[in-house]
């Protein structure tokens, strides 16, 4: 975790927002985030993040349900108390079948979501600083982190030329803390802004 | 040029003049502000039945399962009944919001939220019957496979009322952590527009730091994806184990191969029709008809009729094999003691409600009109809930031995518990209603600039020009 600054922008459009996005990676900037309050479709890609694996670790979580319910049923009823229900056989896999499904959807989708929070590093009582708080109501927020090499000046002229809008200035804590959003218990208080 | 565009054709998902802000205000508003009156009134009714179902339910737990009028013909009644009826609404909710997905089903985003919402309380109804149908409640652990000082005696993995266990469990857990994820985005929207403190802390704890950061939507993009692909199986899963109950006995009227597809369809059928009922009254309410519009009421009703056609093809093939099957007792409980006899009545009420009356929707009139869709939508959930009486007790009131031929109607007790289960899922969806976004705003926005009214208008210059130009265009707009 660290506080760093960073220079932000707000868009009210995504038509304006890709080829900005696009500019400022040409530019060279170090692009923080750019928040938005939906899910913007091949904003991932224009700004040049990898895929997700969330899907492999969907499948491994729900090969891990299979193998858990396929050998427990089996070990129940052949090893631990091997009980003749009707002269059924011991194994019997098409009955052993609806609990490894359902197991396996288990599993895969408590782990993916648990995989999920904590990938976003996200869970009750987390708090992260908030750029915009329309952010994540119509406001197309993009955050360039400042460094040693970049001019805050510059930046926020680039962004005001790229269409941004309130452009302004901020030192934040990029990663989170726990907080209550009730109370102002940030490292840096934000200057009002727009 | 627009990000994606859609042929002007399709009516435009979202009404009216709209843009990001004005659909954030739209459908968060109403959770800012006090509750009408007829909120207050619902929510103490739904509360007052609520208690009365709880009292019921103490009264049988303190006298024993023998104050309901089951008995040894009858040992399914109202309860599994209910059971089933309840799972079964559950069904919409994932439907829409798992396979609509899937078939990337644009209208689904005006109603997932609120169809999840109700498979959730649905299925907590549901639980409550075949846990409280023990009799000894107290003992209801046992049906976990845990380490026991009982040998260990494990549970019966042979049995489908132990798959039960694992499906609705299951069913419960991944339709709340789908629901879920999909409203932590909207918390955050609530949360920094709050304005008063205590809103600001509950809805800061309930949206766990959400920020919108572009790879966070990433993953949860991918998230929804995955969870709707594991939905999609389990929902059929579901009704199907549900069927298993009744299609791996040995009772004529209940053992048969059809009953899985069927009883999918009847939990689609029945789960639209709820939809229905619950949307119809929360748009009017709050004011949100410009999301709901009719064409999501009509796209809704096509389900059901379809639904309704093949229930109604399932109920003609069942009497069919009970005739070519040659099998006498069978042919006994289709058409001596289910479609004649005492309960013979039931029969032709599940007939009119579910084969006959939804058929009105082959009319696109009747599909939009609002009035009829509500009046069908609580004919056919009274059709269903026939649907599952009938199968389960024309089946057993007339055993094979004519001596035990009995009877069954309910006590207090059956009635008031039901009852409660309805008190349960209303409180639970007035609260819903109040304190969570009924609609979901993220998913609204992403498909504004497509299907928002205001923006199909823009799109009618491309309709002139020729599709490999608008093509090209696309390919180079970036």
């Amino acid at each position: 975790m660290a506080v760093k600054n960073f220079v932000v922008g707000l868009f009210d459009d995504e038509a304006v927002l890709f080829p900005a996005v696009k500019k400022v990676r040409t530019a060279g900037y170090k692009l923080h985030d750019v928040y938005t309050p939906f899910p913007v479709h091949g904003l991932d890609h224009a700004m040049g993040l990898r895929e997700t694996s969330l899907h492999t670790a969907g499948f491994i979580y729900g090969i891990t349900g299979t193998t858990t319910a396929l050998s427990f049923m089996s070990w129940v009823f052949n090893v631990d108390w091997p009980l003749n229900i009707g002269g059924k056989p011991h194994f019997p896999l098409p009955a052993f079948i609806p609990i490894t499904f359902e197991l396996t959807v288990l599993f895969a989708a408590v782990g993916m979501v648990m995989t999920f929070c904590y990938l976003c590093q996200i869970m009750p009582g987390v708090k992260k600083h908030i750029f915009h708080p329309r952010q994540t109501d119509d406001k197309f927020v993009m955050v360039i982190e400042l460094t040693e090499k970049t001019n805050a000046e510059e930046v926020k002229a680039f962004l005001n030329a790229a269409g941004a809008h309130d452009v302004n200035e901020q030192k934040a804590e990029a990663g989170w803390w726990f907080g209550r959003y009730d109370k102002n218990d940030e490292v840096y208080s934000v200057p009002a802004n727009a | 040029m627009s990000l994606k565009y859609e042929s002007t054709l399709r009516e435009p998902l979202v009404d009216g003049v709209k843009d990001y802000h004005q659909v954030t205000e739209d459908i968060i508003s109403p959770i800012e502000g006090k509750p009408g009156k007829l909120w207050y009134v619902g929510f103490f009714i739904s509360l007052t039945l609520l208690g009365f179902g709880a009292f019921s339910v103490f009264w049988q737990i303190y006298f024993g399962v023998g104050v309901w009028n089951l008995n040894k013909t009858i040992g399914w009644g109202w309860d599994i009944t209910n059971f089933v009826w309840w799972v079964g609404i559950g069904h919409a909710g994932t439907l829409i919001s798992a396979i609509l997905l899937l078939f990337r089903q644009g209208w689904r985003t005006g109603v997932n939220r609120a169809a999840e919402a109700m498979t959730i309380f649905a299925v907590m109804c549901a639980g409550q019957f075949p846990i409280i149908h023990m009799g000894r409640v107290w003992m209801a652990f046992f049906i976990l496979p845990y380490p026991n000082t009982r040998g260990p005696v494990w549970v019966n993995f042979n049995s489908p009322l132990l798959w039960d266990v694992f499906a609705i469990s299951t069913y419960f857990t991944v339709s709340l952590l789908f629901w879920y994820s999909g409203l932590i985005p909207d918390f955050a929207t609530i949360r920094d527009r709050a304005r008063t403190k205590l809103r600001k802390l509950l809805y800061g704890v309930a949206s766990f730091g959400w920020t919108g950061s572009t790879k966070h939507w990433q993953r949860h993009e991918a998230l929804s994806l995955v969870l709707a692909g594991l939905s999609t199986p389990l929902v059929l899963s579901v009704h199907t184990i549900v069927s298993f109950d009744f299609a791996t006995s040995v009772i004529p009227g209940w053992h048969t191969t059809i009953f899985p597809p069927y009883f999918v369809a009847g939990a689609i059928f029945s789960g639209f029709a709820m939809v229905q009922t619950l949307l119809i009254i929360t748009r009017k309410i709050l004011h949100l008809e410009e999301y709901i519009t009719l064409g999501h009421m009509e796209a809704m009703n096509k389900v059901i009729v379809l639904t309704g056609s093949v229930v109604g093809c399932a109920y003609l093939t069942e009497l069919f094999m009970a005739w070519y099957g040659a099998n006498p007792y069978e042919f006994a409980t289709f058409f001596k003691y289910r479609a004649a006899g005492p309960l013979g009545w039931s029969y032709w009420i599940m007939m009119t409600c579910n084969v006959i009356s939804p058929q009105v929707f082959w009319f696109r009139k009747m599909r939009r009109n609002v009035m009829v869709t509500f009046v069908m939508s609580i004919i056919v959930n009274i059709g269903m809930w026939f649907e599952r009486f009938v199968i389960i007790c024309t089946s057993l009131y007339r055993d094979y031995l004519p001596s035990s031929w009995s009877y069954y109607r309910p006590s207090w007790p059956e009635v008031g518990f039901y009852m409660g289960t309805f008190g349960l899922f209303f409180t639970c969806y007035f609260l819903f209603a109040k304190y969570f976004p009924v609609i979901a705003v993220a998913e609204i926005k992403s498909i504004l600039k497509v299907s928002g009214e205001n923006f199909k208008e823009k799109m009618e210059k491309y309709e002139e020009e020729s599709a490999e130009k608008f093509a090209h265009d696309v390919a180079h707009a970036h």
